[in-house]
């Protein structure tokens, strides 16, 4: 069995911060992390492993050449062999042009039997580049899973609905996108430290994954950002003092003011 | 749109490196460098101090794309019923078709669902496009996607609007790239530019710091799926009829490759945060997953429910569909009580559209008091039965 | 300068792993019921911060030095009792039987302990025989194919809490420090007790106690290394300890440094961020450049340790400079704090009390500077 996982590097948006005065983000400091629903894909394919040993865990993922670290950590969790799709006509990529990249480096790794996702970054927060890497493969998907069994030819999985979740079977080779809820990403190891620097990361460009310029990046992308601004702060409003007994006298008196109660 | 630097302009000032927020900007010999990672967002070309920085249209081929008209909207339903989000859709699908100048039609597919019709009919739609049949019965991304897609290849629509669901954000990719169209996720405003009549789509990103303003120039048809909550739900005219188009939709061996074998409710009290007037939300401050059994009090004597940070979630004191946020729910209440939520950007992103905001945490710095609209400095096991008290006298 | 990129992927292993997993609410409790939860124990080794340095051959994870002076010092910027548990496998436990184990013993006790199956605590101090550990009173006798022994170790980190203790003790009460042998002793055995727990002034949460020896009966099989080389084992065996020591202390000032920082910036008097008066903005600027001065001792001692230099001088200097300055960095950080630093609800309180042990354990500040002064005015 070989997994194939895709990742991302991302920046940690939960450590942005608006500049209050400003309104500009301040991005200094705000680390790069493996994309949080990633690790749960890739934890899914390493509990998998952990209970077949044979079974062989690559990850595959398009960014600049500084996604090796990311790489590596994912090695350092277990991953067998990783792939980097680095080229810089791959830049400026939508989703839709991100997955005809990805489809395309997927299809030369070798011997894929089943592929997970996470269900979506967090610097974008869409959820479209696993259903459409899918989509571009011709491979069924299920999205927003949380639970998962590997079986002969098959995956029984639970895809996560807003209020329960629905039981799908689904026949591989499959594309299944993770969420948090699926597992608890295991951290690296030392050991797996300093083994994941004894492995080769492959990288190709768009000619090693046989894509012309004009299929990638910017060139490819039929959405473009028209502008982009910080959304604006709502105005601070009233600060309530006074002992605990007086602020709650006032705030139902606000409340009963607007006829709210 | 490309992102480009003028050399002899650019003072090397590194103003540019700080302020992407994708960390796609390098200096190189003194000069900044846009690097793979650029999205096209612009907010270097803001930046730049010396306009060095500029964003360029690229030379594309003009496309015929005369053909596509109508706003059509995903009619998602389930167990027979249409889901909420596409009452705002319709509210929102009619503004813009008046702006366009164009129809509004809806797109339902299930099993033994005509009688649904009519009510989509009432809340604006001009005409339905029908898809019956058992195969439909429940959502399959396969199933689904194969009837729209081929709808949309037949009738063309300019604009196709989803709910961000949980099935929305399945079918919109798949369809998008069968399509070979854009999609945008999530958007929480959308527009017609008066001059062109293109759709500009807002959405938050980057974790809710940054809004981005999305097109889809040459495309078609335009595609966005839209937050639930968001959008004022349409007015419903008793008695409106419209056209009803029927699709037939034919089904071979292979096409579904998904089988849904189990449906499971997992949440008992149904959590209708989107509808909910009043909202009763913890976070980290309650220090213990009991903690929500008190604004549960609150909640009930408010009429209102209750929900939660992603942080405590997160700590696993409270079900994920309780959360609010930018990876959670979109709320829109009349009062939203924050109670021990320290604010981050994430949450705020999901609940800054409440009426009235009522913030209660022990730190007089906590952001959560810079978006509310009452704030109390103190601790939430006294503020809140105090409150409680209030209410009854 | 030190450090690779592997290095640094370590580092994030260990402060994502500290600020994951040892969050106010676990080490708050760790203080109200003197326990370490042994989930997280589990968790640090599968991470592998248990066998940081031992071979792999051997069930550790094949790093360096540095890897581990980095675990060391990431866990006690967040927890110094939690950097305790990582340092004993690691050097007082485990290091006795790096050294001077054979192939079996490394394999029955040196493998558990590193891959956190089992506990083995380090006992070498008696009431009497403290930093003069040549003075020790504890005897292992000779009969047939065991050895008898008796006597009472204090203030044994662990020991409650242990599987297995090297027990030093005296093979020939004649010869002084060259009379002393190491041996692995069952803590289960017939004779062996541990007395109370001691009640702490700080590191609560990892139980001390005494080892009380009357007439146990250990095996010649677990006489580690030679008859009479138990000194030379102890002693080599500190040597590792003390750089344990000195990443602690960089640790614990850095988390006091962060917190007096943010408490600076937060805390508001005579309408400013007490941060703007001169009087705590210097006092921060002294704190980080003494931090910043100890972490380079730490971290040169690693790097020579790792290049097979000899580091023992340097090692003492770590220990004793990174912390002396801690203690310091920590008094200074709860001042700035002002009364909130006195009461339990600030972290700094924790801090103030845990490292004020890193002066004393592993060779008093004293001892070190005997070692040094002594390298230095050796003929």
């Amino acid at each position: 069995m070989k997994i194939l996982v895709c990742v991302k590097q991302v920046p940690d948006t939960n450590e942005v911060k608006i500049d209050p005065v400003k309104g500009t983000l301040i991005r200094d400091g705000v680390p790069s992390i493996l994309n949080p629903d990633d690790a749960n894909a890739l934890e899914a394919a390493l509990s998998y492993k952990d209970d077949n040993p044979d079974t062989v865990v690559a990850v595959i993922t398009m960014g600049p050449p500084q996604s090796n670290y990311m790489l590596r950590e994912c090695m350092a969790m277990g991953a067998d062999e990783a792939y980097l799709l680095s080229d810089r006509v791959f830049g400026g990529a939508d989703t839709c042009a991100t997955s005809t990249t990805i489809a395309a480096g997927i299809k030369k790794v070798e011997g894929v039997d089943v592929i997970f996702a996470g269900r979506q970054a967090i610097d974008g927060d869409t959820a479209q580049v696993g259903p459409q890497v899918a989509q571009r493969l011709g491979m069924p998907v299920v999205t927003y899973v949380q639970d998962i069994k590997l079986l002969e030819s098959k995956a029984i999985v639970q895809r996560q609905m807003e209020d329960g979740y629905e039981e799908i079977e689904v026949k591989t080779p499959c594309l299944l996108t993770a969420v948090k809820e699926l597992n608890e990403p295991r951290y690296m190891s030392i050991g797996g430290i300093m083994e994941a620097y004894d492995k080769k990361i492959i990288v190709w460009n768009h000619e090693d994954v046989e894509l012309s310029p004009k299929d990638c990046g910017l060139n490819a992308s039929p959405t473009q950002v028209f502008r982009s601004f910080t959304p604006p702060a709502k105005g601070k409003g009233e600060m309530f003092s006074g002992s605990v007994q007086e602020m709650s006298t006032t705030l139902i008196q606000r409340l009963k003011e607007k006829h709210y109660l | 749109m490309a992102i480009n630097v003028i050399k002899e302009k650019c003072k090397g000032c590194s103003l540019c490196v700080k302020s992407c927020p994708f960390s796609a900007i390098t200096l190189e010999n003194k000069l900044a460098f846009i690097g793979t990672g650029c999205t096209g967002c612009g907010v270097c070309v803001e930046k730049c101090p010396f306009d060095a920085i500029v964003k360029t249209e690229e030379e594309r081929e003009e496309k015929d794309l005369s053909a596509y008209k109508g706003v059509w909207v995903f009619a998602e339903q389930r167990e027979g019923k249409i889901m909420p989000v596409v009452i705002e859709l319709l509210g929102e699908g009619k503004k813009l078709a008046t702006e366009v100048g164009c129809e509004l039609c809806a797109v339902l597919c299930g099993f033994e669902i005509s009688g649904l019709v009519d009510e989509l009919f009432e809340y604006g739609a001009d005409k339905v496009y029908l898809a019956d049949a058992l195969e439909l019965k429940n959502y399959t991304t396969d199933g689904y996607t194969k009837v729209i897609y081929e709808a949309i290849t037949e009738y063309k629509p300019e604009i196709v609007l989803l709910g961000a669901t949980h099935i929305g954000r399945d079918l919109g990719p798949c369809l998008a790239v069968k399509c070979n169209t854009g999609l945008t996720a999530d958007c929480t405003k959308l527009e017609i530019d008066p001059e062109d009549k293109k759709i500009k789509q807002t959405r938050p990103a980057f974790g809710g710091n940054l809004m981005a303003t999305i097109v889809c120039p040459n495309h078609r048809p335009q595609m966005s799926t839209v937050r639930p909550g968001v959008m004022t739900i349409a007015e419903q005219v008793v008695g409106r009829k419209g056209e009803v188009v029927a699709l037939n939709p034919v089904f071979e061996e292979g096409d579904i490759r998904t089988k849904v074998l189990n449906i499971v409710k997992t949440i008992k009290d149904s959590v209708s945060l989107t509808d909910a007037e009043i909202i009763v939300a913890g976070g980290m401050g309650l220090g213990k997953p009991e903690g929500f059994e008190i604004l549960k009090q609150l909640a009930d004597k408010l009429g209102g429910v209750i929900a939660a940070s992603r942080a405590a979630v997160d700590a696993g004191w409270i079900d994920h569909a309780y959360q609010v946020g930018q990876t959670g729910t979109t709320v829109k209440p009349k009062v939203y009580i924050a109670c021990g939520i320290s604010g981050a950007i994430q949450h705020v992103a999901g609940m800054q559209n409440a009426e009235q905001i009522i913030a209660i945490n022990t730190s007089e710095n906590a952001p959560i008091f810079e978006v509310a609209d009452y704030g109390m400095v103190g601790d939430l096991y006294q503020v809140i039965p105090t409150i409680i008290e209030e209410i009854d006298k | 300068m030190y450090f690779t990129e592997q290095h640094e992927l370590i580092r994030k292993l260990a402060r994502e792993f500290a600020e994951k997993e040892l969050t106010s609410e676990i080490l708050d409790k760790v203080e109200e019921t003197e326990m370490f939860p042994e989930e997280i124990l589990n968790k640090m080794a599968k991470a592998g911060f248990f066998g940081i340095k031992v071979p792999k051959e051997l069930g550790g994870q094949g790093a360096d030095a540095r890897s581990y002076v980095i675990v060391m010092e990431e866990i006690a910027r967040v927890s110094g009792v939690a950097s305790i548990y990582v340092s004993s496998p690691n050097s007082l436990s485990g290091g006795p039987l790096l050294l001077s184990g054979n192939e079996e013993q490394k394999e029955k006790y040196l493998r558990p302990v590193v891959t956190g199956k089992k506990k083995l605590a380090f006992a070498l101090t008696e009431p009497g025989a403290g930093s003069d550990a040549g003075s020790m009173a504890t005897t292992a006798v000779k009969d047939g194919d065991y050895y008898v022994l008796n006597g009472r170790k204090c203030f044994i980190t662990m020991a409650p809490l242990a599987d297995y203790a090297v027990i030093y003790a005296k093979t020939d009460m004649t010869k002084g420090t060259r009379g002393i042998s190491a041996f692995i002793v069952d803590m289960r055995l017939p004779g062996v007790s541990c007395g109370k727990s001691e009640n702490k002034m700080g590191v609560v949460g990892c139980a001390t106690s005494d080892i009380i020896l009357e007439n146990v009966r250990v095996h010649k099989n677990d006489l580690l290394g030679e008859e009479g080389k138990g000194f030379i084992n102890a002693m080599k065996t500190l040597d590792t300890g003390r750089l344990g020591v000195s990443a602690q202390s960089i640790g614990v000032a850095q988390g006091c440094l962060d917190e007096a920082i943010k408490y600076a910036k937060e805390r508001k008097q005579f309408g400013k961020r007490i941060g703007d008066f001169q009087a705590i903005s210097f006092m921060i600027a002294d704190m980080a450049t003494k931090l910043e001065a100890a972490k380079q001792l730490v971290y040169k001692a690693a790097y020579m340790m790792d290049m097979h230099q000899d580091a023992s001088m340097n090692a003492s200097m770590a220990k004793y400079y990174a912390s002396e300055i801690c203690n310091e960095i920590a008094a200074k950080a709860l001042q700035i704090h002002g009364g909130y630093g006195f009461i339990k609800d600030y972290k700094i309180e924790r801090m103030y009390r845990d490292c004020r042990v890193f002066t004393i354990y592993e060779g008093t500040s004293q001892v070190q500077q005997m070692v040094i002064s002594g390298r230095l005015l050796k003929k």
